[in-house]
């Protein structure tokens, strides 16, 4: 009997340590940002959100997901703000009434990564030329194809190209993994393919066999990212108040600054792109 | 023929070791390394990814076992139409994938759903739910399987003494105590082993829901295997200790008890 | 409502059977079981004893026919009525927790359950096992800690299948002084056993059971000297191939 109670004590007791975790519901002063993978995995939110929070003691949660997840996340009022980087996506999520008063925060760029080697001969500063050259060698491409901003992008400069890697590679050379950014820089990795990832991501990106910038510069590759406010009117416990003070602070010269001292290795990875 | 297909273990990054690449070769030593060293600083990141995991699980087991032990009993014990099907469904359920729930889980939760008025979401207590949600099946099918063969000897007994459904099902489930400890413990890894619906319903929040898998995989997502394979070692000790401990109790307790 | 003490017995069957996967295990079954004389159950194997006694025990149902005790026992009140099985199943906690669970379901106030079951343990010489896990003790300590567990729901009727047929003598006479005991305190005894020199100890009257039906009752002393059947004749020189 000793026994008995002495492992039911045990249990009552591993149950009352417990019992803290269930009323965890949200903190006060606190709001929920949908934004990308490639914002939170480049290590931008660690270097800024703590001095946002340091000023307004208002934290903030970042739920990463791909742009289209993160948009839909907001479409169903389970997040305060917006955080992303697919304009036409953005301006349609606006559009609709799901969210208002987008700003331009900041851009970054995309880059074509590839094996040092670069069997394709795809390096250069044009990024349609790169995507010809790789179709036209049959090298291994990886895509994301997860509907994502990335993705998007990718899928533009293929056709801008006037290749439909889909129809020509699927299955072949052009490999649709659906996954993240990391994932796929892994997969990537492991294959000796080239693809097309986001700067931030790449530079903390610590696996890298053999891979390196092959195509980067080209004007089009820019990425910009707004930020949007879930539309109260359509969810009415959006934390405004909370949310607005971080879009603002967001497009306020301390946060620009915030934004632009954030580096890896020396190079910047986020460029300010607020007007006032 | 560059381009067939190559085999599963050379796209996952763990493959890597047969790589000529020096950088890659050592993964896993400098896993080891580096987990030693967060555990050994007691690295305060590490230990609130741990705690979190650990109050999740924990949370979810009880919530779980309250509910899955009576049931899966009463299902052993009585007798009512439907208790048959009832049972296949239970068992079919057991191969339900964690990704599944966590979805269910998160469109329940959705301020768009039916329960999104709670206002839970991203928050531990969707992930206790989730969790506990995932491994209930679990629980009560094994129970239940444990409780029936223990039914078998005990029905007539009980049956003589006068004791209703109810009565029986506690005797029983208090009877097979140790063996319920092993079920309670194999949910226990289940749930903190899990990482597709705390992912969904948590958001893997960096200081608020996220746990040891979510983490593992946002690290190997930034090709940051050691500090993957690091946490997942934290993992594999903790629920080992479990196992053990669990192990050495039951061991004990059927040295005393017969 | 009946009055929880309200006389059980006479037990009446009439024309009861039982059948299960296809197969015939009693039928025609007539009996009348009064209170007083010990009832004692023979019979060769596979011929449906325990069938009998399990349903009128109440564990299983007759596929035909009726069973009626005079003042019968309801849904959810105390039984007044106990079994104990060849063998014994007992619960995996202490020797008295066995106790206290079968007097919590009886419905015994919980303040005077230990002061029951202690007295019982020492009734059957348990007393200092109290405290002992009940299923590591030996085969004739489990059995006489199901006696007393029995023994202390102050059954009106006590059906005892083959209690001592997986104990050595001495755990067997133990047992059989047990069971005179509960005769004398007023519980009617029905046993079924194997053992004829049993048979002949505790029994007051005898059933025997051949082939599904009841080939004989009659008292012990005429049933082991003038069977009145030829099956019982049969079944006695087989078992008693000395004679």
């Amino acid at each position: 009997m000793a026994l008995n109670r002495r492992a039911f004590a045990a249990l009552a007791a591993l149950a009352l340590a417990c019992a803290p975790a269930l009323p965890l519901g949200a903190q006060d002063k606190s709001i929920v940002v949908a934004s990308t993978t490639s914002t939170e995995q480049s290590g931008l939110f660690g270097h800024i959100l703590p001095m946002f929070t340091r000023k307004t003691g208002i934290a903030v949660k970042v739920v990463a997901l791909g742009t289209g997840q993160a948009l839909d996340v907001g479409r169903r009022g389970d997040a305060d703000v917006v955080f992303v980087h697919d304009r036409p996506a953005e301006e349609k999520f606006v559009a609709e009434g799901y969210g208002v008063d987008r700003r331009d925060v900041m851009y970054n760029d995309f880059v074509l990564v590839g094996p040092k080697s670069d069997p394709a001969k795809a390096a250069g500063k044009d990024i349609t030329a790169g995507l010809k050259a790789i179709a036209a060698a049959k090298a291994p491409f990886v895509s994301r194809a997860d509907k994502s901003g990335t993705h998007a992008a990718e899928l533009r400069y293929f056709k801008q190209a006037g290749v439909d890697p889909v129809a020509e590679g699927k299955g072949t050379w052009y490999r649709e993994t659906g996954s993240g950014m990391g994932p796929a820089l892994n997969t990537a990795s492991s294959m000796n393919a080239y693809i097309l990832a986001d700067r931030g991501t790449w530079l903390s990106f610590r696996n890298r066999g053999e891979l390196r910038i092959v195509v980067e510069g080209d004007k089009r590759m820019f990425n910009p990212y707004g930020v949007i406010l879930v539309n109260p009117a359509k969810h009415a416990h959006v934390k405004q108040a909370e949310a607005r003070a971080f879009m603002d602070w967001l497009v306020s010269a301390e946060g620009q600054a915030a934004i632009a001292s954030y580096k890896i290795g020396g190079e910047q990875l986020f460029f300010p792109e607020a007007k006032g | 023929m560059r381009h067939r297909p190559r085999s599963l273990c050379k796209i996952l990054p763990i493959g890597q070791p047969l790589r000529p690449p020096p950088a890659t070769v050592n993964t896993l030593s400098l896993a080891f390394g580096e987990a030693w060293a967060m555990i050994a600083r007691a690295d305060p990141k590490l230990l609130e990814i741990v705690a979190l995991s650990l109050r999740v699980s924990l949370s979810a087991v009880v919530v779980a076992t309250l509910l899955a032990l009576p049931f899966g009993a009463a299902l052993a014990v009585a007798r009512f139409r439907g208790r048959d099907a009832l049972v296949v469904v239970l068992n079919a359920l057991l191969g339900l994938p964690a990704v599944v729930v966590g979805l269910a889980v998160y469109l329940l939760l959705s301020r768009a759903g039916p329960l999104g008025a709670l206002g839970i979401l991203f928050t531990p207590a969707a992930m206790v739910i989730a969790q506990a949600v995932l491994i209930f099946p679990l629980i009560a099918a094994l129970a239940r399987q444990s409780v029936a063969d223990a039914w078998r000897e005990y029905a007539e007994q009980l049956h003589s003494l006068g004791a209703g459904p109810l009565a029986s099902a506690f005797a029983l489930l208090h009877d097979l105590r140790f063996s319920l400890v092993t079920i309670v413990l194999a949910a226990f890894g289940r749930a903190i082993a899990e990482v597709g619906a705390v992912m969904i319903v948590g958001g893997n929040i960096d200081g608020f829901t996220r746990v040891m898998t979510t983490a593992i995989a946002l690290e190997t997502s930034k090709g940051d295997l050691p500090l993957a394979l690091g946490l997942g070692l934290v993992l594999l000790a903790i629920v080992l200790a479990l196992n053990v401990g669990a192990h050495l109790m039951k061991e004990r307790a059927q040295r005393h008890h017969g | 409502m009946a009055d929880a003490s309200a006389p059980l017995l006479p037990l009446v069957l009439e024309n009861v059977g039982f059948a299960a996967g296809g197969r015939t295990i009693l039928a025609g079954i007539d009996l009348r079981i009064e209170p007083g004389p010990r009832t004692v159950i023979i019979g060769p194997n596979g011929a449906g004893k325990s069938v009998l006694m399990r349903i009128m025990h109440g564990l299983l149902a007759p596929t035909s026919g009726t069973l009626r005790w005079a003042n019968p026992e309801r849904r959810g009140e105390p039984r007044r009525q106990a079994m104990v099985f060849q063998r014994p199943v007992l619960l995996r906690r202490s020797v008295l927790g066995n106790l206290l669970f079968a007097l919590a379901v009886a419905g015994v106030r919980s303040h005077e359950r230990e002061a029951r079951a202690r007295a019982a343990l020492d009734r059957v010489g348990l007393g200092t096992f109290a405290d002992r896990p009940a299923r590591v003790l030996s085969g004739g300590e489990q059995q006489r800690l199901a006696l007393a567990r029995a023994r202390m729901l102050r059954p009106q009727v006590l059906f005892l299948d083959e209690p001592t047929a997986n104990l050595d003598p001495g755990a067997t006479r133990e047992i059989e002084s047990v069971v005179q005991s509960i005769h004398d305190s007023g519980t009617k005894i029905v046993m079924i056993t194997h053992n004829l020199g049993q048979a002949r100890r505790l029994g007051d009257e005898i059933l025997f059971v051949d082939r599904g039906r009841i080939a004989e009752r009659s008292d012990v002393d005429r049933f082991f000297r003038h069977p009145a059947t030829a099956e019982a004749d049969a079944f006695l020189k087989g078992e008693l191939p000395w004679h």
